[in-house]
């Protein structure tokens, strides 16, 4: 049987994917340019018995999909910069309470309300740092309508596997962009839920490590009563201070993603191999990136293109490795560095990182990358 | 015999947190009495609360128990309620906690008129931190952050939550204890969106800084503000002068969130009749 196939923008690709892994809550805030997410979840979920709720701000949806996954469904909510700022509070409590969700963001200019409908790849650190304290961050970023609906799904596997909220950023383009996208067949994806507990409701404990990094979950409503706090915790859920306790819970809850790096992570090496010039690009930069790298290698340049899928955890070892034999690294990127910072802290001075910054609201385009490459001696 | 508190409150989570004469203790004494009248069932129960000394209150009743980010309990009950419509959920927190930081979420959930039963604990005072004000701090008051007298005006929360869409609000305060279970017990009974507030004392922040020498005249200060619905419609304007109505102030009819939006549910899939 021929596969369904439709034209879809990213956003409308993001919700299709939620629903593909099986989100049965939506709370959102609109703002542009995601509004379309809430939009198509506004109209798909009733239909399948979810629930989509517009809250009074992104604080409130943020919140609301906390507290819905702690009753046991899949949850989403999606935003753009000025409203990442406000979910960044109640990320540090899903964080640190361990609840799965999914955190759409699109990326557009910054800070502040900068440009709303203007693209941009600036929220990259947010995702990591933008909630205060250590904690855990998943960040993934498609580059096309395709990916964004796959890298949907696989995110919603990662936050109920790892019980932590995952952010999926495409910039604007790649979330306004349409495309010919192949839905896959039920089952064709795999579809995570999270472990149910295993032991009757008087034993459970909402952290108990006897179960591993990350303890079993249970729904509030199914029978087991338990507490959630905000506070450092125990593994039965209610507050400690007790220094050994909270060092401990502390470093497994960055440990359970740290330590699953090699499972998180994702990426997309082109020419790479015999490559002595590697453009470093995520989202639409790696679009132009690739058909820059194609132009080169007419002209004769061993250029290649390592795009990360997953930004956070970042493919640090893998750079590493590739610093060793490549004379230089280019990092086009629509922010003012901040991946070129990140790809300098872990390649060891090996090569020079040539970087393209643009916050103006334009899309980088291969001429640029092109022009960069001739000037790596 | 006497009520048996110990079957509601987690083993091992006492002593509580709270200062000697604290009136938090009170309302938690409330809510139990109220949730063993109503016979509800500990894991289909959620209790929620935001940050500060009446936040608190949930980690020692045996539900389902969710202690969440400053002001933001309404916001996460509204998504535990919606996700889980047979759910009972409570709410409780402080004046701070529910009119500052959380006033957006608060109105927002008594404009949708979710089911839900809100138990905030007016003190008048940010407790937890110290004793700042709050929007509930009366003019002219001492607070560690009004050293010359409060300027500030405050709110009533009542008609706060009667002007946002509640459909139930109902006050009551700590000294006169024996009715807060019942203010609470009608409050979960109704359908929609309740609120209790219940005035409450803070000696340790509040009545220090204002002339209180003891939690005794905190609490006869209760006494002496309140004036039942029943007994206000008595008296003229001049005998309510400085007073505070208590009981149930408001109730009435209005349709409910989660039933409506059963009615979203029922339309998008074609069911509808
Ligand atoms: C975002 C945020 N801002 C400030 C605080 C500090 N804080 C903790 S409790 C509190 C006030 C609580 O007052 P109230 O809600 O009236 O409760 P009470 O302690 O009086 O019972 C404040 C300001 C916080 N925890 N989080
Ligand atoms: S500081 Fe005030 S509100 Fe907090 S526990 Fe003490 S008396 Fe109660
Ligand atoms: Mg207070």
């Amino acid at each position: 049987m021929a596969k369904k196939v439709a034209f879809l923008q990213g956003n409308e690709a993001a919700a299709q994917g939620a629903l593909y892994a099986g989100c049965k809550f939506f709370a959102g805030y609109p703002i542009t340019p995601s509004t379309e997410v809430a939009e198509v979840m506004s109209a798909e979920l009733p239909k399948v018995g979810g629930k989509f709720i517009q809250m009074e701000d992104e604080i409130g949806a943020m919140a609301a999909i906390i507290g819905a996954s702690l009753t046991g469904v899949k949850t989403l909510t999606s935003t753009s910069g000025p409203g990442l700022s406000l979910k960044q509070e109640n990320i540090g409590y899903a964080c640190i309470t361990e609840v799965p969700c999914v955190v759409f963001n699109v990326m557009r200019g910054g800070p502040s309300t900068g440009m709303p409908t203007g693209p941009s790849q600036s929220d990259i650190m947010s995702a990591k740092w933008g909630t205060h304290g250590d904690h855990p961050a998943i960040c993934l970023v498609p580059a096309s309508v395709q990916e964004v609906f796959e890298e949907t799904v696989r995110a919603f596997n990662l936050a109920e596997k790892y019980r932590t909220p995952v952010m999926v950023m495409p910039d604007e383009i790649v979330a306004h962009m349409r495309e010919r996208i192949v839905f896959p067949e039920p089952g064709e994806l795999e579809v995570i839920d999270r472990t149910a507990p295993s032991v009757t409701p008087d034993k459970y404990k909402p952290y108990d490590t006897s179960f591993g990094d990350v303890p079993p979950l249970a729904g509030f409503g199914s029978g087991y009563k338990f507490h959630v706090t905000g506070l450092n915790k125990m593994q039965d859920g209610f507050p400690t201070t007790k220094a050994e306790v909270v060092q401990a819970e502390e470093e497994r809850q960055v440990r359970k993603v740290e330590g699953n790096a090699a499972d998180i992570m994702k990426w997309e090496e082109y020419q790479i191999d015999d490559a002595e010039i590697v453009v470093v690009a995520f989202g639409s930069s790696s679009r132009s990136a690739r058909f820059a790298v194609n132009e080169a290698r007419k002209q004769g340049i061993k250029a290649g293109l390592f795009r990360p899928i997953t930004f956070w955890p970042f493919p640090e070892q893998r750079l590493l490795e590739i610093s060793k034999k490549v004379k230089a690294f280019i990092s086009p990127e629509m922010n003012l560095g901040m991946c070129a910072g990140i790809i300098k802290g872990c390649i060891e001075g090996n090569a020079p990182v040539l970087g393209i910054f643009r916050v103006d609201g334009e899309p980088i385009n291969p001429g640029q990358i092109l022009d960069k490459m001739k000037e790596v001696k | 015999m006497s009520f048996d508190y110990d079957k509601w409150l987690r083993p091992g989570k006492l002593p509580h947190i709270w200062c000697p004469g604290c009136g938090h203790g009170i309302v938690m004494k409330g809510l139990i009495r109220a949730l063993e009248t109503l016979q509800l069932k500990k894991e289909n129960t959620a209790i929620v609360s935001g940050i500060g000394c009446a936040s608190r209150l949930p980690g020692y009743i045996d539900c389902c128990t969710l202690h969440t980010a400053h002001g933001r309990a309404a916001a996460f009950a509204t998504g535990v309620k919606m996700a889980k419509p047979e759910m009972n959920v409570i709410l409780c927190g402080g004046d701070g906690d529910g009119t500052a930081i959380g006033g957006n979420h608060f109105i927002h959930a008594c404009r949708r008129n979710i089911d839900m039963t809100y138990i905030i604990m007016n003190n008048m005072i940010y407790g937890m931190t110290g004793g700042q004000f709050s929007p509930c701090t009366p003019t002219g008051a001492k607070a560690s952050t009004t050293p010359y007298g409060n300027p500030d005006p405050g709110f009533d929360i009542a008609k706060l939550a009667i002007g946002a869409g509640a459909s139930f609000v109902a006050r009551g305060t700590a000294f006169h204890a024996n009715q807060i279970d019942k203010l609470i017990v009608e409050a979960i009974q109704h359908k929609g969106f309740s609120v209790v507030e219940i005035l409450d004392d803070c000696p340790t922040t509040y009545g220090r800084r204002n002339k209180y020498k003891s939690v005794i005249e905190m609490m006869n200060r209760l006494k002496d503000v309140a004036v039942p619905v029943k007994a206000a419609e008595k008296m003229d304007p001049e005998q309510l002068k400085g007073k505070i109505l208590t009981g149930v102030l408001h109730k009435q009819d209005k349709p409910e969130y989660c039933q409506e939006y059963a009615k979203v549910i029922e339309r998008a899939q074609g069911t509808a009749r």
